[in-house]
């Protein structure tokens, strides 16, 4: 191995790797991988790290990296895998405290039994700091509110090593700053997260998906309305489109007699052609996802879009005229009445430019923004993936303090930070 | 800067009667709702717009003054207690409710904006303003914005930072910002996150932009009297093993109801140890089934009035005693301290135990209110300040049951926050690396220390200086170099 410094190679108790190609982070490559395995280890390679002015990028299963922007510098990859120890279920309580480097498959599983869950979905593979850290949500969002509005509590470790806590285990609790959102959807830059307490919610009896055919933005529209506005509370509503047309429909769940009733008002109120069914439309939950950018010989380029939430129809109506333009396709898939989603821009390198400056004017117009999360490098190249952002001095401010040598993540996230 | 000159600066800028420098009148925010802390302020600028707020905070900013913001003033941790040396920035002329977006589920208002006002507002279009402190008609959004402040029904809908989208903000330094708005997720770190509940250390909003949360279909709302507090544990432990979680789920003691009885004769079951009110919401037909089982959790861990609520009014009068619970007391006892920590549900039986030994061994009456769902005790300590000793005794009791909390792994405040009250609590339940790392966020957005200093953080900290441990008076401060918050 590259003669690693002595401290680092301390501090993870041997599991320190030469990184090998797979390791690189959107092509800046590491000289190390550093797994250490506990919240200590963590800090002293943290520690180490600063003191010989080596960069770092954490790591879960690695399923995110692409996000961002790539690192300005890199020397270590600071992957968080072995820091997967359940550290408390408190079923009764409904809590959980978990290492991050527990997948969050595993954890649905830790609590399954117990009739809980994270309100985090789809469960996909990655880890659960690698879930907080991007901020990732799914279509329970609606019902169980964002990653931010369920972690409870972080132990966090800073660039300079020293570890933090935030929050605890309870849910109700105002005792200092909330260490935890700033945290969550940081990319690494401010700190380490290795552990999180959750607050869980219990699985209802019963579940239902009313869904509806619409044939337009306005129908959309409509139904996306009716549904945020539905005193049946639905769970979570959710959108698939692509050229012109798609699905809206919405989750129901409750008390196994009841949640028929409810599902039945829901279509009801959507008009003809809305369906009860007993399990989600295929697409329900699913990444449009851009796993090979290249597949289709062009530049598959994953947008996650913000939006207001009756903006739901002038967004999916400029998100058509998109794709009708020469030389690209546009999908979309979210959570209208939560206002998120992610469009997928299929097409010829500098039609899916012009489609992504397209879609963000488009975002913006409704209140929101546009993030570029997946694309080519030739794609990449000529877009800014994190788009402007207010406040921009004040988070400046916040990462010079938290990171004053630029340690973690230099350059990865919005303004260059 | 003598004081003089300073009014008359503002003054130029926000206008000759915004801003008092009269004693008398000075004194008429010398505390808020924790009124044993008193300071009266150097000044005081009642702002009636954003742009009033951000020159009075430039201003201040220009001479290192400090500045403290305030609401409607009903904060109990002495959050909004003001700073000798500084101006106060009265918020509660920003009142108006200046958008209410029914189509995007979101209104848009004044910090000084009441909390019932918003619900009341916007009930006629289906909604309502979910986080609920029990001081709602009198409180403030933007003092809610800044304690985080809950209420009964946080354990279903969330807490005022899950209901908060948007600020427009002021910045110790005088620029106004915007974080967030409408949409979710705003590009970026989630300031908006780190400044909901940052207790007015970080800046002052003075627009708040917040989810409206559709009403009901349904409500039941029960009352249950069981003879002791470990019956209506028992059945607040059932409900939720159920996998029941109510709109809201409050339980009294035997003292509570007594101050409540006293006060506004509420008309709870005689002879009750401890009430618990239970409040279902939602889809017509899902409450109608899990109301039933909210009853039968109840009859099976024996309680011995059930009353069921037939219509809002007699939802209303549930709420009426529960609600006047804290006012109440002053009908039992000439004196008494609001405590607000929190303890893991579950925990709940033993820690009402040990309060009860507390209050045994010391004397001291102890009146238990709270949210039994969420673990959020609101142990009321009963005292008579004119008897020697008793206050200092009352205090000892109140700061027992915080470390009571601490120790079952809870927090010192789930909703009045930390302010002046408990900053020398933080230490017991943070170490000095976290309360460093807090100190971190702190200095990135006030390295002058201005914004409502001396409040959350128990040990003076400079920005600038190294994280680690630190005793007595810092010897920049001490030697006049720099000055501490």
């Amino acid at each position: 191995m590259a003669a690693a410094p002595e401290a680092l190679l301390r501090a993870c108790d041997g599991y320190l790797t030469e990184a090998s190609d797979d390791d690189a982070v959107l092509g800046m490559a590491p000289r190390w991988v550093a797994s250490p395995g506990t919240t200590a280890q963590v800090s002293a390679v943290m520690a180490a790290a600063t003191a010989d002015g080596l960069a770092v990028v954490p790591r879960g299963t690695g399923s995110k990296l692409g996000w961002g922007n790539p690192p300005r510098r890199l020397d270590v990859v600071l992957d968080t895998t072995r820091l997967d120890t359940l550290v408390e279920h408190a079923a009764g309580d409904l809590i959980l405290v978990t290492g991050a480097g527990r997948r969050l498959t595993a954890l649905q599983d830790d609590v399954a039994g117990s009739g809980q869950r994270l309100g985090i979905d789809p469960t996909r593979s990655g880890t659960i700091g690698g879930t907080v850290a991007t901020g990732t949500s799914g279509p329970m969002r609606l019902r169980h509110g964002a990653v931010r509005d369920l972690v409870i509590g972080m132990t966090l470790v800073r660039a300079d090593g020293v570890v933090a806590k935030s929050g605890g285990k309870v849910v109700k609790n105002v005792a200092g700053y909330d260490l935890a959102k700033l945290l969550t959807g940081s990319f690494g830059t401010l700190g380490v997260i290795t552990e999180v307490a959750f607050r869980l919610h219990p699985v209802p009896p019963a579940r239902r998906w009313v869904t509806l055919a619409v044939d337009g933005p306005e129908q959309a529209q409509a139904a996306v309305q009716e549904l945020a506005h539905s005193q049946q509370a639905p769970v979570a509503v959710e959108v698939d489109w692509a050229e012109g047309r798609g699905e809206v429909s919405a989750l129901l769940e409750g008390h196994a007699d009841a949640t028929e009733d409810c599902a039945e008002t829901v279509a009801r109120g959507l008009g003809d052609g809305a369906r009860v069914d007993d399990h989600a439309p295929d697409w329900w939950g699913t990444d449009l996802g851009a796993a090979d950018l290249h597949a289709d010989g062009a530049g598959r380029t994953l947008v996650r879009t913000t939006h207001e939430i009756a903006g739901t129809g002038p967004l999916l109506g400029s998100i058509t005229s998109l794709s009708e333009a020469p030389g690209v396709s546009a999908a979309y898939r979210g959570s209208p009445a939560v206002g998120v989603g992610c469009a997928l821009l299929v097409g010829e390198v500098d039609a899916v430019v012009a489609a992504t400056e397209g879609l963000r004017a488009a975002a913006a117009a409704v209140g929101g923004a546009a993030v570029v999360l997946e694309a080519p490098d030739d794609v990449r190249a000529r877009v800014d993936v994190w788009g402007p952002a207010t406040a921009l001095d004040l988070m400046r401010s916040v990462k010079a303090r938290f990171d004053p040598e630029g340690t973690l993540a230099p350059g990865r996230f919005v303004g260059g930070i | 800067m003598d004081t003089d000159v300073l009014a008359r600066r503002l003054r130029a800028l926000v206008g000759e009667h915004a801003v008092i420098t009269d004693r008398q009148q000075l004194r008429t925010y010398e505390c808020d709702g924790l009124t044993h802390y008193k300071v009266v302020p150097a000044l005081v600028v009642l702002a009636e717009t954003t742009v009033h707020v951000a020159a009075a905070v430039t201003e201040c900013a220009r001479e290192g003054i400090p500045f403290v913001a305030r609401g409607s003033g009903t904060g109990l941790s002495g959050g909004a207690l003001p700073h000798a040396d500084g101006v106060l920035i009265v918020l509660s002329r920003m009142r108006q409710i200046l958008e209410v977006d029914r189509a995007n589920q979101r209104a848009v208002v004044e910090p000084g904006v009441i909390n019932l006002q918003l619900s009341d507002t916007t009930r006629s279009e289906g909604y309502y303003y979910a986080p609920d402190p029990s001081s709602q008609q009198v409180c403030s959004i933007g003092g809610n914005v800044a304690e985080n402040s809950g209420g009964a029904h946080c354990l279903k809908y969330g807490f005022t930072t899950n209901h908060v989208t948007g600020l427009e903000f002021v910045t110790p330094r005088g620029d106004v910002v915007v974080l967030g708005g409408k949409a979710p997720d705003p590009t970026g770190y989630d300031l908006l996150g780190a400044v909901v509940g940052s207790e007015g250390t970080l800046g002052v909003a003075t627009q708040v932009t917040v989810r409206l949360t559709r009403t009901p279909e349904d409500v039941s709302t029960l009352l249950a009297a069981f003879a002791s507090t470990d019956q209506a544990g028992a059945a607040v432990s059932a409900i939720i093993g159920a996998g029941v979680i109510p709109a809201a789920i409050e339980m009294m003691d035997a003292l509570a109801i007594e101050a409540a009885e006293e006060a506004v004769h509420c008309d709870y079951p005689a002879g009750a140890g401890a009430v618990l009110i239970v409040e279902i919401d939602g889809p017509a037909a899902d409450v109608q089934h899990v109301f039933a089982e909210v009853e039968r959790h109840c009859r099976e861990a024996d309680a011995f009035e059930i009353r069921i609520a037939a219509d809002d009014a007699e939802r209303a009068l549930f709420w009426k005693g529960r609600k006047s619970a804290f006012a109440a007391v002053g009908r039992i006892s000439p004196d008494y301290i609001v405590q607000d920590g929190v303890i893991p549900r579950t925990a709940l039986p033993e820690v009402l135990r040990q309060i009860a030994a507390l209050s045994t061994d010391s004397g001291v009456r102890v009146a238990n209110v709270f949210h039994a769902g969420d673990g959020n005790l609101h142990p009321l300590v009963l005292f008579d300040e004119s008897r020697p000793g008793e206050g200092e005794r009352a205090e000892e009791v109140s700061g027992a049951i915080l470390d009571l909390c601490i120790e079952h792994g809870g927090s010192i405040t789930g909703e009045h926050g930390v302010g002046s009250d408990k900053a020398k609590f933080m230490p017991r339940m943070f170490t000095d690396d976290d309360l460093d790392t807090m100190q971190l966020v702190r200095c990135a957005f006030d390295p002058d220390s201005i914004s409502n200093p001396g409040k959350i953080f128990p040990t003076p900290r400079l920005c600038g200086e190294r994280p680690g441990r630190h005793q007595g008076v810092h010897p920049l401060a001490e030697s006049g170099v720099a000055e501490v918050f």
